[in-house]
């Protein structure tokens, strides 16, 4: 994973409650075994119609939506099955940052563990972002705080380990695989 | 950046002091009475949660299917790194599996060579790394969350993880269970461990008693209509009270099953001796004079009495009536025969507009087109009877296509001893072999756009069916009932024919 500390980008907002991972892919694309180049599917029964041709109407087809790296989605983003595929979809489809302000416990965990920012912000904040779509925010990872347009800032929360990890690019891996000697302990103690 | 690891690391030893030492005990710690959910996470503890890092967990069981774990293997593989404990790993094969038979050949009909990758990838990591695979060949293949309880592996006391959202159907046993991503199931084969921030408990009462002819799949959509589909985010919910008490081990599958669509990390039911004769005799358990003491053992897995939970609802089971789902997520639940609530929002309009159905009116009468008997909430043995209860000596509507898809192998057995296969078949359903199938539309098992599935799994999600698929969500009563009526019908109307 690669260090994340700040970037700015314009959003792109899909303002429905409830988006579920099946929605932002679909089940029939994870017979595949590698990570990459799902961003294709990304969204894809919203983007595409049974035909194959793309949906104009649809945000994520519009000239404008190209480029934008934050997604503000309406409340319980992420929820339903808890398929990694998900935010891997959603990095590959140029995201790197989603805003809501309630997101499933599976896909933040998911998403953050990917390096995809998945943040919750308060209800005012959050029905406030999702009024402007396409305003360039700065996220500051370091910080902890969206800045809007105006110099306005949204703070959100972030764990010290997830946040120190994201910084750092660390594998959490590599530090679970460090406390070799405690999960040895562990299972001398109940053998 | 291997730098800035170690430097973290080394901070981070410094606060590590285990929360289940010797030195926590004779302090405060001790004398809080706890949840049985906190009983599970203390004894479970590597290393306990700091400011600055999650809790290390160890897990006692991790299931993997062919689906969310490739890449897992992949890491491992990228890093020259081994399966630390594959006798505490169990892998079957069900999600892109096919449910009709193979040919003469062998040759078994996938949905693409993509899926049949898929699976042969599964099977050389196991063999790679000496995990015990249910394969085709085996006597227990089967759905992932069906084959856990059924050989006995899923124990009350463990810590269970899968890379699947239902893994919390094993907290019926009393096991903290639950569902993860790709790259934590590669923390936990390179480690058997898992970082976890510790989750909020939620008490969920079912007092009083359900009426005939509702069951687990009733009650478990009324908890979610009234916890609404985010109500258990960030929880683990534990199942309590008279109506619990009284579910058999499938009902409480069932229940736990669908813990994670109000959005709650786990659910959890304290064991009690209808687990313990449930498991009795199964495979992994320990048997002959191992079994008294495994059972003291897990006895001990129980709440105390006076511990207080985060959050507590109650529920009156005299109110649980037969329900389905409406909309497109599993909170959006009603009587069979009440009339749809007027949409509330843009979501719920979105959802009338989806399922093309109308406010006003019962779902009770609406056309249906598939019925699906499956998936890890309601394919199990007594799932099957209650379908076929219903089925016997009737026919299905003409119109309508059903398939009923055992949870495992050995349910296809069982099922097959009792004639229930026969009495499906004579009612024009198909009779499948194991595996995920409808419920998650992967394997080639789909309904067409615009159709309209009563579907005894757990998700009613926009296509998860099938693109442009409405979903109704029912316990197998109702779904055998609307299959033989043609249309979205009482279960109970059915019954009482028979008994009259
Ligand atoms: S039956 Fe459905 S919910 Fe259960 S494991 Fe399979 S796909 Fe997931």
């Amino acid at each position: 994973m690669k260090p994340l500390t700040a970037f700015r980008s314009r959003t792109l907002v899909l303002p429905d409650s409830n988006i579920d991972t099946d929605r932002i892919i679909p089940a029939r694309f994870l017979t595949t075994t590698v990570r990459k180049g799902l961003g294709r599917y990304a969204f894809n029964d919203w983007r595409y119609r049974a035909d194959g041709s793309a949906d104009l109407e649809f945000v994520l087809n519009r000239p404008d939506a190209r480029d934008c790296q934050i997604l503000i989605a309406g409340r319980n983003f992420g929820c339903g099955s808890s398929r990694e595929h998900a935010p891997w979809a959603l990095l590959d489809a140029g995201f790197r940052a989603v805003i809501s302000s309630e997101i499933a416990d599976i896909f933040r965990s998911n998403a953050l563990q990917n390096g995809l920012l998945a943040l919750v912000v308060l209800e005012a904040e959050h029905s406030w972002l999702l009024k402007h779509p396409g305003v360039e925010l700065a996220i500051d990872v370091a910080g902890q705080f969206i800045e809007l347009p105006d110099g306005g800032r949204i703070l959100f929360e972030l764990d010290t380990f997830t946040r120190n990890s994201l910084l750092q690019g660390m594998d959490q891996l590599d530090f679970i695989l460090s406390q070799r000697p405690a999960i040895e302990a562990y299972e001398q103690a109940h053998a | 950046m291997q730098l800035g690891v170690r430097d973290e690391n080394l901070r981070f030893t410094r606060y590590l002091v285990p929360e289940n030492s010797g030195a926590r005990h004779g302090n405060l710690a001790v004398m809080k009475p706890r949840t049985l959910f906190e009983k599970l996470w203390d004894a479970h503890l590597v290393s306990s949660q700091i400011v600055e890092a999650p809790a290390l967990l160890y897990i006692d069981l991790h299931l993997l299917h062919e689906v969310t774990s490739p890449q897992a293997f992949a890491e491992l593989r990228r890093r020259g790194l081994a399966v630390r404990c594959p006798q505490r790993t169990l892998a079957t094969l069900d999600h892109s599996t096919p449910t009709l038979p193979a040919a003469a050949d062998g040759h078994r009909p996938y949905v693409s060579d993509k899926a049949r990758r898929q699976v042969a990838e599964l099977r050389n990591n196991c063999r790679t790394h000496g995990i015990d695979l249910m394969d085709f060949d085996s006597e227990h293949r089967g759905i992932v969350h069906v084959i856990g309880p059924e050989l006995g592996a899923t124990q009350p006391g463990m810590t269970i993880v899968c890379g699947d959202s239902h893994t919390s159907t094993h907290g019926a046993f009393g096991a903290l269970a639950f569902g993860i991503g790709t790259t934590e199931v590669g923390h936990v084969l390179a480690s058997q461990c898992l970082l976890q921030r510790k989750p909020k408990t939620l008490a969920v009462h079912v007092v009083g008693k359900l009426g005939n002819g509702v069951g687990a799949k009733d009650l478990i959509l009324h908890i979610i209509g009234k916890l609404g589909m985010a109500g258990g985010t960030g929880h683990v919910i534990e199942y309590r009270g008279e109506a619990i008490r009284a579910l058999t081990m499938e009902g409480r599958m069932t229940v736990c099953n669908m813990s994670i669509e109000a959005g709650a990390r786990a659910g959890l039911i304290a064991a009690d001796e209808t687990t313990f004769a449930w498991l009795q005799g199964r495979q992994r358990v320990p048997n002959g004079s191992a079994w008294e003491p495994c059972v003291d053992r897990w006895r001990q897995w129980l709440g105390d009495e006076d511990a207080v939970f985060d959050r507590e609802i109650s529920i009156d089971a005299a109110e649980v009536v037969p329900n389905v789902t409406w909309g497109t997520h599993p909170g959006m639940v009603s009587a069979i025969d009440a009339p749809l609530p007027a949409p509330r929002d843009a979501l719920e309009r979105r959802a009338y507009d989806y399922m093309q159905i109308e406010a006003g009116k019962p779902l009770a009468g609406t056309a249906v087109d598939v019925v699906f008997v499956g998936s890890c909430t309601n394919s199990r043995l007594l799932d099957l009877r209650e379908a076929a209860a219903i089925l016997h000596g009737r026919r299905i509507a003409r119109h309508v296509r059903m398939l009923v898809v055992p949870g495992s192998a050995q349910i296809k057995r069982e099922a097959e001893r009792e004639g229930l296969h026969q009495v499906f078949l004579a009612a024009g359903a198909e009779w499948r072999e194991p595996g995920c199938s409808m419920c998650i539309a992967m394997n080639g098992d789909m309904a067409q756009p615009g159709e309209l599935v009563v579907s005894t799994s757990n998700r009613n999600f926009e296509g998860r069916q099938g693109r442009g698929v409405r979903t109704v969500l029912a316990s197998p009563a109702t779904a055998a009932a609307c299959a033989v009526a043609g249309y979205v019908v009482d279960p109970r109307a059915l019954a009482e024919e028979v008994a009259a």
